[in-house]
């Protein structure tokens, strides 16, 4: 097994998808020269050159609206949008048209667009830039939302994504691009639709999703230093939501935690919560708790902002909370 | 050659191109006219906005754009869409809501799609489509296709960002689109010297770099003349712009009141019906003959019946199939 950074694995999905199918290209502001704001395409200009690394102006409008013309006419786009931040300038595109052409003309387009956006706060970048819009997408009927949160998965999802011929949000946790891990050997059985149990326990599910994954499986193992065994749920697709697998999780552990970094109002955890209430609610010993962000636009200081987005200790606390309420 | 074996005069040939721009003219005219008088009646619902004065447009425009060229339009696409070669019964049958629609039903009439023949829609978000003919063109040229992406809207959408992403980009990369300005003086209700700081609209595409002119929208012939042009100019590599200046002689949809412009005004337009304008020009080049175009007017007459009929037969889709068409299948 190869180790990698994150960010690699995503420059190296983006380089196989290149390579083997003529009809990918890559487009989005700096991805060419500048290497990708987050060095994620760092030397796939010079590798393929202009035609399929380009520069965009800062039109994310009309440069996502292009990506989904091209994917209508035979391309298989990848759209970067710099940072979920920026995607708001594109959201008509994608809700109105990479959505929606599929159903509004009866089925006779499919879509097959891939957009990536770098995600979440916990840069000091302000309220601006550091936000988490999953959410709004996976509200969407006809996207499909992805958020790898492993080495792994930042290495196959795309390739799964590109396959698709569906519309796909792939959201990049800024905080995960430096991770490093080993990639895992992948088969045929490589799915982009199904959460993955990352840890086994047997005594509180913890569900989350992108970069808060390893700060619930840190919380994790602080847990179990207290005797306390948690499973801990990666939902890996966001929309589809995998409630399936969550609920036979919460039917064996009998409680549940969403850690997200959304705001909490109405947010992915809420729908979660709501999912695991419709299917688990006879296995429920507690209310299930939700980790989110704080109701505030994220600060600039570092303290504050801290203090805003969900950690570790702030899981930790809220699982002994309700393990002392309800037992 | 005719059946005689003669050589076609040019004479012939201008008589027959100019009685089918007339006879499409006229079916389009029929058809909006039609579509008023269902939605009253209850069989259109939702937003209609009928393309009543701007018929020279779509079909003086059509007549340059070949099969394997693209077509990007707006919620007032009726007319791009029968220009274009869309059965006017599908396009009812969509207005109805019914399975046998253009767009199976889930579209309406903002929404008319023919994958066949390359019509992109049908768009209700102004400005929605230009990105998309950007990209559809993009995708041409990194293909190596030398087909042109027509690309129609209103100058409400000259004010949305969409309008000046689009055209720097398809200038920056040499796209070949035609941006095709149906300038009909009003962004729904507000007039265009209330909406644009400078009205010559036409004038903006220099500052992208990107060659344009300016055409009476109201004479299908100089429309013909103009488009040839602007679409020969994309096929090169290039993207073109063309203002067609033009008038709206019924409301912007059905629930307008037209509270923002005067009878006077329309009624002043009225004055240069394309229709009537066209059927003037071949008259007096005998090309055209009250018994022809009674003939016309019938044979149009009988497709709108035929297409209202097509309509009334089709079937409502099963609720059970609400699901469909979200998702495109998998296949591995």
């Amino acid at each position: 097994m190869t180790k990698s950074t994150y960010r690699d694995a995503i420059k190296a999905a983006m380089r196989e998808a290149l390579q083997n199918d003529p009809r990918v290209f890559l487009m989005g502001e700096d991805v060419g020269r500048y290497g990708g704001a987050f060095a994620c395409s760092r030397g796939l200009l010079e590798e393929f050159g202009p035609e399929r690394i380009r520069d965009t102006p800062l039109s994310e409008s009309t440069f996502v609206g292009a990506g989904i013309g091209a994917s209508l006419n035979g391309l298989r786009p990848i759209v970067e949008i710099m940072t979920v931040n920026f995607s708001l300038l594109a959201m008509d595109q994608i809700v109105n048209n990479a959505a929606t052409l599929r159903h509004m003309s009866g089925g006779q387009f499919t879509v097959p667009i891939v957009i990536r956006m770098t995600t979440g706060g916990g840069r000091r970048l302000a309220a601006q830039h550091s936000h988490s819009w999953e959410v709004w997408y996976a509200h969407v009927p006809g996207l499909k939302v992805l958020a790898p949160a492993t080495v792994t998965d930042a290495r196959f999802m795309l390739g799964a994504a590109l396959r698709d011929p569906n519309p796909v949000v792939i959201f990049e946790h800024a905080m995960l691009l430096p991770m490093e891990d080993e990639i895992e050997v992948v088969g045929e059985n490589f799915n982009m639709d199904r959460a993955a149990v990352r840890r086994a326990g047997d005594d509180v599910t913890l569900v989350t999703y992108g970069g808060s994954l390893p700060k619930t499986l840190a919380a994790a193992e602080q847990l179990a230093a207290d005797g306390i065994d948690a499973e801990v749920i990666d939902l890996r697709s966001l929309r589809p939501l995998d409630m399936p697998t969550v609920i036979k999780s919460v039917a064996k552990t009998h409680r549940a935690v969403v850690v997200d970094e959304g705001w909490r109002t109405c947010s992915l955890a809420a729908e979660i919560s709501a999912g695991i209430m419709e299917g688990a609610f006879y296995d429920l010993d507690a209310p299930v708790v939700r980790v989110c962000s704080a109701e505030v636009p994220l600060p600039y200081a570092g303290h504050m902002e801290d203090a805003a987005l969900p950690q570790t200790t702030r899981i930790v606390a809220a699982i002994l909370e309700m393990l002392a309420h309800h037992e | 050659m005719n059946d005689s074996g003669n050589v076609t005069a040019p004479d012939d040939l201008a008589r027959k191109n100019g009685l089918a721009m007339l006879a499409q003219m006229l079916l389009i005219r029929r058809f909006e006219e039609k579509c008023a008088e269902l939605y009253s009646g209850g069989k259109i619902w939702g937003f209609l906005h009928l393309y009543i004065g701007e018929e020279a447009i779509a079909v003086g425009a059509m007549r340059s754009i070949r099969s394997e060229d693209a077509i990007v339009s707006t919620y007032r696409e009726h007319g791009h869409a029968l220009a274009r070669g869309l059965a006017a019964g599908p396009v009812m049958a969509e207005m109805f809501g019914k399975t046998n629609g253009c767009s199976g039903g889930r579209g309406g009439s903002m929404h008319l799609f023919d994958a066949s023949r390359r019509f992109y829609g049908g768009n209700a978000i102004v400005g929605g489509g230009l990105p998309l003919a950007v990209g559809l063109a993009l995708a041409d040229k990194m293909q190596q296709r030398p087909v042109v992406t027509v690309c129609f809207f209103g100058d409400g959408a000259v004010a949305e960002g969409e309008f000046h992403e689009s055209l720097n980009l398809a200038a920056l990369w040499q796209l070949p689109v035609v941006f095709l300005l149906e300038n009909n003086l009003y962004a729904m209700g507000t007039a265009i010297e209330r909406h644009q700081s400078r009205t010559d609209i036409h004038l903006k595409a220099a500052g992208y770099g990107i060659e344009a002119a300016v055409v009476d929208g109201m004479d299908v012939n100089a429309v013909e003349s103009a488009m040839a042009k602007a679409m020969s100019r994309a096929r090169s590599g290039r993207p073109y712009f063309l203002e067609a200046r033009t008038y709206r002689f019924r409301a912007h949809s059905m629930y307008d009141a037209e509270l923002y412009r005067s009878k006077d005004e329309v009624e002043k337009w009225k004055q240069r019906d394309p229709i009537h304008l066209w059927q003037q020009r071949l008259r007096q080049k005998d090309l055209l003959t009250d018994t022809e175009l009674e003939a016309i007017e019938a044979e149009v007459m009988t497709q709108v019946k035929a297409a209202v009929e097509f309509a009334e037969r089709g079937t409502w889709e099963p609720v059970e199939d609400l699901m469909k068409h979200v998702y495109a299948p998998v296949t591995t």
